[in-house]
C-alpha cells in the first residue's frame, strides 16, 4: 500500500464532476470523437468508477470526413476497454433531407453535426451529454459552465447562465431539456498533454509527425483528400507535419512538426506561439464564430 | 502541478481587463494569432497602444458595449504553477457575478484607480472578499502612470483602505499593497523604474511565493458520500466503494468515523484513488473509501471523525446573497442543496440586510432582490451536517435552487 495520496487538482475536480453526472442523471452519455481531450475523459471516467466499469455509453456523431486513423483508434479503444459505443451518422441526416451538404472554397461538414447530435440525444432520451470542450480553447467557451443548460433545440443562452458556486453543481433540469457537461473546462492544452504523457496514454497517429500530401491556403497547412475543395491551383506538396486537433478533415488544419513522440509534442505545445484553435479553419470564418455556433446548439 | 485561482474585482474603467491582459502579455501566455488580433482590433479602434482588455472580453454583446458582463476564465502558467483568473465585473448590479467568482478562488485582486482611490466600490469588492473569506487579497493602485507615480498618492489610498479594513471581522486575512501601472507595465511582472521608492514584490513575485498549503482556509475533515460504487463483478462482488471528495482535513485508513445520518460508529478500512490503495488522503482528493462493518450509506450522506461531529439541524440561520430576478420572502420554498446532499426548505424569517458597503444593516425588508445580501432564518424537511462558514468554507455553504425554474437562485453562507 502506497503511503500519502499525492494529487493532481485539475484530475480530481475531474472525478469529481463525472461522479456528480452519474448520480445526478438518468441517461448520461460520453461525446467521444476520438480526439486528445475525449481520450482523457475516458480515462478519467474509468478512475472516477474503479472498479466498476463506466456506467454510461460513449457517442460519436460521425461526419464522415474524419481521418481514417482516428476511427480505427476509436474502435481498437472501445473494443479494449469493453465499452459501449454508439454511432450515428451526419450522412444519414443529409439523406433524410434535415441538413444541406455545403459546397465550394470552405465547406465543411463540421456545423453540420449540430442536427444529428441533437436528434441522437431525442432518439435516446440523453439528458447529460460529456464533452471534452475547454475554457482555454476559445473565448466563448471561457465563459462556459461545468453543468451548462441547453433547451428543447440544444440551445445556449450565454446571458441566462447558471452560476456554479463552490463545486456545487446543479443538474436540476425540466422534461426536455438536457446538460452539456465538461469536466476539463479548466484544463490548458498542456495540461492534456501532460496527463497524455503521464498517464501513458494511447492517441490517434495523426499527433504525431508524418508525411502528408497536403496544401497552403491562407497561411494554413490543408490535407489534400476527396473530402477537402480544392482549387485548381492550389499546389500538392508532400510535408511533414501533425495534427493539434482531430476535427473533420475539412476543417482541421495540419502544423509543421516532426515530434515524433508525447515527449516532443509536449515541448513544442510549451514553445508553441500559435494558439490550438489558431489551426481550425472554422473558427477563422468569422471573430464571433464560435459564439454563434454556440447558440444554435454546437458542442 | 498546483493551480492558483484568482478573482479579480474593479469598477468600469478600472483597467481590470488590461492588468490581466498585461499578465498574459509579460508571462509570454498570449500566443501570436491572439496578439495579432489584438492588434488588428486595437488599430481599428484608432488606439496608438495595444489594448489588452480584447484578450479577456469575450462575448460580442460585451464587445460591442466595450464591458465585461460575466465570468470569464483566463488560463496562463508560468514554470511555478498554473493560474486560473476568474474575471468578474464590477458593476453594482453584478454582486451575484463577483460571488460566484470568488467563491472557487483563493486570492482576490481589488483594482483602484490611483486617480479616483477608495469609492464605494472598493467598498463592495472588499466585502465581498470578506464575506467569501478569501484569505489573501491584493489590492493593486492602478494608473499609477497618471498620477506621476506619486507615492504620496499610493500611501493616501493605502491609508484610506487600511481604515476599511478595520472594519472587517475576518482577522486571518493577508493583505497586500501594490503600486502599478497595467498599461505601461510597472510592477504587474516587471519591477517599475519609475517608482524607486516602492520596495514591495510586483503582483505576479506575489503570486508566485504564495504558499499553496496555507492559502486553503483548513477545517475539520468532511467526507460527503457523492456515488455508491457497486462493481457487482466477481472479483470484486461485495465491494461497495463510497465515492467523494475531501474536504477540511485528511482522512486515514483506521480512522474511526461516524456516518450522518444514521450516527452509525465504523473504521475506515480502505482508500482508493483509481486502482491503488493509499493510508491516507489529502483535503481535495476524489477518493472513494470502504468502511470496516455493512453500514447503509447512500449520496448525500456523510463521513466524519468520530470526535469531529459536525452540527445536525433543521433550522438555522445563514447570510444569504440572492441571485435572481424572482424575489425571495418568508414562506418562498427552495430545494437547498448542500454539498452533494438537497432538502427541501422554507423561508422562516427575514432578519435584515446587510449594506454591502459597510454602513449596516436594514430592517425594514420584507423580501430579497436580486445582489442583495440579507441574514435569512431556514427550516428543512430534514436535518443536515453543517459547520458555520467561518470554520468551514465548503461545508459551511449551500446553495438555493427554484423548484420551478430549476435555476440556481442563491447561495447561503451558514452563521
Amino acid at each position: 500500500m502506497t503511503e500519502k495520496l499525492l494529487i493532481n487538482a485539475l484530475e480530481n475536480e475531474a472525478i469529481y464532476i463525472f461522479r456528480e453526472v452519474a448520480a445526478q442523471f438518468e441517461k448520461p452519455v460520453l461525446l467521444f470523437s476520438g480526439g486528445k481531450d475525449s481520450i482523457t475523459l475516458v480515462r478519467l471516467a474509468q478512475k472516477a468508477f474503479y472498479p466498476a466499469k463506466i456506467p454510461f455509453p460513449l457517442m460519436h456523431i460521425d461526419t464522415g470526413h474524419n481521418f481514417p486513423e482516428t476511427i480505427a483508434f476509436r474502435d481498437k479503444l472501445v473494443k479494449e476497454l469493453g465499452l459501449e459505443l454508439i454511432v450515428r451518422n451526419v450522412q444519414d441526416s443529409i439523406d433524410q433531407g434535415k441538413v444541406k451538404e455545403e459546397s465550394g472554397r470552405y465547406s465543411s461538414r463540421n456545423v453540420l453535426q449540430t442536427t444529428t447530435l441533437l436528434d441522437a440525444i431525442e432518439e435516446f432520451k440523453f439528458d447529460a451529454c460529456i464533452g471534452g470542450a475547454r475554457r482555454d480553447e476559445e473565448k466563448a467557451r471561457a465563459k462556459e459552465r461545468i453543468f451548462s443548460v441547453r433547451d428543447d433545440f440544444g440551445q445556449w443562452d450565454e446571458k441566462n447562465q447558471r452560476p456554479e458556486l463552490f463545486d456545487m453543481l446543479n443538474g436540476q433540469i425540466q422534461l426536455g431539456q438536457n446538460v452539456r457537461v465538461f469536466p476539463i473546462s479548466n484544463w490548458t492544452e498542456l495540461d492534456v498533454w501532460t496527463y497524455i504523457e503521464n498517464e501513458n496514454l494511447e492517441i490517434p497517429s495523426i499527433y504525431f509527425a508524418h508525411k502528408r500530401e497536403t496544401f497552403l491556403r491562407d497561411g494554413l497547412i490543408w490535407s489534400a483528400s476527396e473530402y477537402v475543395y480544392k482549387d485548381e491551383e492550389e499546389e500538392v506538396k508532400e510535408r511533414m507535419v501533425r495534427f493539434r486537433t482531430v476535427g473533420d478533415m475539412s476543417c482541421t488544419a495540419a502544423v509543421d512538426s516532426y515530434a515524433a513522440t508525447i515527449r516532443e509534442v509536449v515541448a513544442e505545445i510549451r514553445d508553441s506561439s500559435i494558439s490550438e484553435r489558431g489551426a481550425r479553419i472554422d473558427d477563422k470564418r468569422s471573430e464571433a464564430a464560435m459564439e454563434k455556433r454556440k447558440q444554435q446548439g454546437y458542442f | 502541478m498546483e493551480v492558483l485561482k484568482i478573482a479579480t474585482a474593479g469598477s468600469v474603467d478600472d483597467g481590470k481587463s488590461t492588468l490581466i491582459g498585461r499578465l498574459l502579455y509579460d508571462t509570454k501566455s498570449l500566443t501570436d494569432d491572439k496578439l495579432e488580433a489584438i492588434e488588428k482590433s486595437s488599430k481599428k479602434k484608432g488606439y496608438d497602444y495595444l489594448d489588452f482588455s480584447l484578450a479577456t472580453d469575450g462575448l460580442v454583446a460585451e464587445r460591442e458595449q466595450g464591458i465585461t458582463i460575466d465570468v470569464a476564465h483566463i488560463y496562463f502558467s508560468t514554470a511555478t504553477r498554473s493560474y486560473i483568473i476568474a474575471d468578474t465585473p464590477g458593476h453594482v448590479e453584478y454582486t451575484r457575478n463577483m460571488v460566484t467568482g470568488a467563491s472557487t478562488s483563493q486570492v482576490a485582486i481589488i483594482l483602484i484607480d490611483a486617480r479616483h482611490g477608495v469609492i464605494e466600490q472598493t467598498y463592495r469588492h472588499f466585502f465581498i472578499n470578506n464575506l467569501l473569506r478569501i484569505k489573501s487579497v491584493i489590492v493593486a493602485v492602478n494608473k499609477m502612470d497618471l498620477v506621476n507615480f506619486s507615492e504620496e498618492r499610493y500611501n493616501e489610498i493605502k491609508a484610506d483602505f487600511e481604515k476599511l479594513v478595520e472594519k472587517s471581522d475576518y482577522e486571518d486575512q493577508n493583505i497586500t499593497y501594490i503600486p502599478v501601472s497595467a498599461l505601461k507595465g510597472d510592477n504587474v511582472v516587471e519591477k517599475s523604474d519609475a517608482m524607486p521608492w516602492f520596495s514591495g514584490q510586483t503582483l505576479l513575485e506575489y503570486l508566485e511565493k504564495l504558499d499553496t498549503v496555507n492559502i486553503y482556509n483548513r477545517g475539520k475533515m468532511r467526507f460527503p458520500v457523492q456515488y455508491v460504487i457497486r462493481p457487482k463483478t466477481e472479483e470484486f462482488h461485495d465491494f461497495r466503494g463510497y465515492a467523494g471528495k475531501v474536504y477540511g482535513g485528511d482522512i486515514n485508513v483506521g480512522d474511526e468515523v461516524v456516518v450522518l445520518p444514521s450516527e452509525t460508529k465504523t473504521k475506515v478500512k480502505e482508500i482508493y484513488f483509481n486502482d491503488k490503495k493509499y493510508q491516507s488522503a489529502a483535503r481535495r482528493s476524489s477518493i472513494s473509501v470502504t468502511l470496516e462493518n455493512n453500514v447503509n450509506v447512500s449520496r448525500g450522506d456523510m463521513i466524519v471523525k468520530a470526535n469531529e461531529l459536525p452540527r445536525i439541524e433543521k433550522a438555522f440561520t445563514a447570510k444569504v446573497c440572492w441571485m435572481c430576478s424572482k424575489s425571495l420572502s418568508v414562506g418562498s420554498k427552495y430545494v437547498l442543496q448542500h454539498g452533494v446532499n438537497k432538502v427541501l426548505a422554507k423561508v422562516s424569517e427575514i432578519h435584515h440586510k446587510i449594506e454591502t458597503d459597510f454602513s449596516g444593516v436594514d430592517t425594514q425588508i420584507s423580501s430579497l432582490q436580486i445582489n442583495d445580501i440579507a441574514s435569512v432564518s431556514f427550516q428543512l424537511n430534514k436535518p443536515i451536517f453543517l459547520d458555520a462558514f467561518k470554520e468551514h468554507r465548503t461545508n459551511g455553504a449551500f446553495i438555493l435552487i427554484d423548484p420551478q425554474t430549476n435555476n440556481t437562485s442563491g447561495v447561503g453562507f451558514i452563521e
